[in-house]
């Protein structure tokens, strides 16, 4: 009976047609000929056991690697005493956003301003340290806390930033217009390494000689004001799809500017983008490596050095399938979570 | 009639680019007034109501209502729209919100009222609607008619003195128009001054003071309801009447 099924199953959607079963072949071919081979590498014959590269024998995969430099992958050169302080942070905000989950709408806007304006202030005095705890300077900072700390840094302040920068390119002032007009294309308009670059090394210059901005600020600043003009433009993409009468029947009723965009118009033009925005936000996280370039060192750059270190030589494999596998987590959970927004408000609309 | 004049526009002219949308327009509207404005379509109807709250800017002549003069200032603007509501052909209903949400969020936004009155407010005019039974929903799950009666009540629920009406009925089916109609005759009949653009006449004959009809941008006829029906002037009305009647 289940043979039968599957028999049945397989002729409709693999082998309906002469061209589509050419397709499913080529493609049963592609898996067999990949698959097997990279699961006996990655699981059957890989080495797990052991904390030198010598304790690998066998053909498979050293994972030995990643266990023994696991903590500096994942952190970089921070101070291990002191690491409790990230997973803190970190953990503030897994909780907060898990919050959000759970409670009613109306404490939402709470949540989304702690996260906005009081979440930062707190990783930072955490993560940097002050009140008597030891200060770590960002040059130490490294690994997968950096490309988070990064990511959710121009997460956090890009999209406030695009949503103004939207907003004021329909704006009636030709002053608010245009000058949203030129940052949006100029910040467009450059890529993103050449925005890192500046940030890391020229704009030191540009600066009088006694005043210093540390230089992960920096580029984290560059990262946000750079992403905010993509933002803008997928918000602007909502705010044109919206009919007109959404914005009489709220003047009619004696709106102001901001209490119309902020209760009519923002929620729906961003409903209507957020596939937009999270792929924004993917790529914005899958852009962070590019800072190994000017000479930070966070998940990619700490693989880096580790497959450069005498007694581990010959593990780059290993260690880029590993930073492929945390960021498809990583983007993979961005992706979801825009799903399920997504739905959440499709079901209200009807 | 010595009733106070709560509208008054003064020869008001507008244009869109070259088109002159609108011709040295004269009108007074006086307390607890009931006007119908009628025309073909592109005679400005819409633009002169439009232009009673400022959707549409005017470039010459004066809007006053009540005792402000509508001009540049966002004050003046803001104040004219509290005292003035209106509804729309496409209801323009917020979609995420549901009808209490849409009937609550001015008058807890604008006018600051509590939550609890403005609740108490809102369904107080949803029932006096007949949709009362209808305010957890959201708009898109509610008949073209619904839709349109929640929007009158959340025009009341700013507590208006002056309800504007733009063609209230057009984008109705059939069977839904009375149902609006019945509505709007209840507000006209509790005293509201109000000024509907619309093509039925029936309706107009019911409710209506004046009746007005625009064509290419000036008004052509004023008259009171009965008078505008039976006797007609302008060769243009007449034409008109004779086609919708």
């Amino acid at each position: 009976m289940k043979i039968k099924n599957l028999a049945n199953w397989s002729r409709q959607n693999l082998f309906s047609s002469w061209y589509n079963s050419l397709i499913s072949l080529f493609c049963i071919y592609l898996i067999i000929i990949t698959l097997p081979p990279f699961i006996d590498w990655a699981f059957l014959s890989a080495t797990f056991d052991g904390n030198l590269k010598t304790d690998c024998k066998t053909s498979g995969a050293c994972w030995v690697f990643i266990k023994v430099w696991f903590e500096k992958f994942m952190y970089g050169f921070y101070p291990v005493e002191n690491i409790w302080r990230i997973n803190l942070s970190f953990l503030i905000l897994i909780l907060s956003i898990a919050a959000s989950f759970f409670v009613r709408d109306k404490f939402k806007i709470y949540i989304l301003f702690f996260l906005i304006f009081i979440f930062p202030i707190i990783a930072f005095i955490l993560i940097h340290g002050s009140f008597g705890m030891q200060i770590v300077e960002s040059r130490e900072w490294g690994g997968l806390a950096l490309t988070f700390i990064l990511a959710i840094f121009g997460i956090i302040f890009s999209f406030p930033l695009g949503v103004l920068l939207a907003l004021g390119r329909r704006s009636e002032l030709p002053v608010i217009k245009y000058f949203s007009i030129c940052f949006i294309e100029f910040w467009r308009g450059i890529p993103l390494i050449t925005v890192l670059f500046a940030a890391a090394v020229m704009f030191p210059l540009l600066l009088p000689a006694d005043t210093y901005v540390d230089k992960t600020l920096r580029i984290a600043i560059g990262i946000a004001i750079f992403e905010s003009a993509y933002i803008a433009e997928v918000v602007r993409g909502g705010l044109q799809s919206l009919p007109k009468g959404q914005y009489d029947a709220a003047r009619s009723l004696g709106m102001g500017y901001w209490k119309m965009n902020f209760f009519i118009i923002l929620p729906q033009a961003i409903k209507t983008v957020i596939p937009g925005i999270a792929n924004t936000f993917i790529a914005l996280l899958k852009d962070t490596p590019l800072i190994v370039l000017v000479g930070m060192a966070e998940i990619l750059g700490m693989i880096n050095l580790a497959k450069a270190n005498p007694y581990w030589l010959g593990m780059a494999v290993e260690g880029y399938v590993f930073a492929a596998a945390i960021f498809w987590v990583a983007s993979y959970f961005l992706s979801s979570y825009s799903q399920r927004l997504e739905n959440k408000y499709s079901t209200e609309k009807k | 009639m010595n009733k106070e004049k709560v509208i008054e526009l003064n020869k008001v002219n507008k244009w869109y680019g070259e088109f002159h949308v609108l011709k040295d327009i004269d009108l007074s509207v006086y307390q607890g007034e009931k006007i119908i404005v009628c025309g073909p379509s592109g005679s400005g109807k819409s633009t002169l109501i439009r232009c009673i709250n400022r959707l549409e800017e005017h470039q010459e002549g004066t809007v006053r209502v009540r005792d402000t003069i509508l001009d540049h200032h966002t004050q003046s603007i803001e104040k004219i729209r509290s005292e003035v509501g209106m509804v729309f052909q496409q209801f323009n209903l917020f979609p995420h919100l549901s009808i209490l949400d849409n009937c609550t969020l001015a008058p807890s936004w604008v006018r600051k009222m509590p939550k609890k009155d403005a609740e108490d407010l809102a369904m107080k005019y949803l029932t006096k609607v007949k949709i009362d039974d209808q305010a957890l929903k959201f708009p898109g799950q509610l008949s073209g008619g619904q839709q349109q009666r929640a929007a009158i009540a959340r025009a009341l629920c700013m507590e208006p003195k002056i309800m504007l009406f733009d063609e209230p009925t057009s984008a109705l089916d059939p069977e839904m128009i009375k149902e609006v109609l019945d509505v709007m005759t209840d507000l006209a009949k509790a005293g509201m001054t109000m000024i509907v653009v619309s093509h039925e006449m029936a309706f107009a004959k019911e409710v209506a003071d004046r009746v007005i009809f625009m064509d290419e941008g000036s008004i052509v006829e004023e008259k009171p309801t009965a008078q505008f029906f039976s006797n007609p002037e302008n060769e243009r009305t007449k034409l008109f009447l004779s086609q919708i009647l």
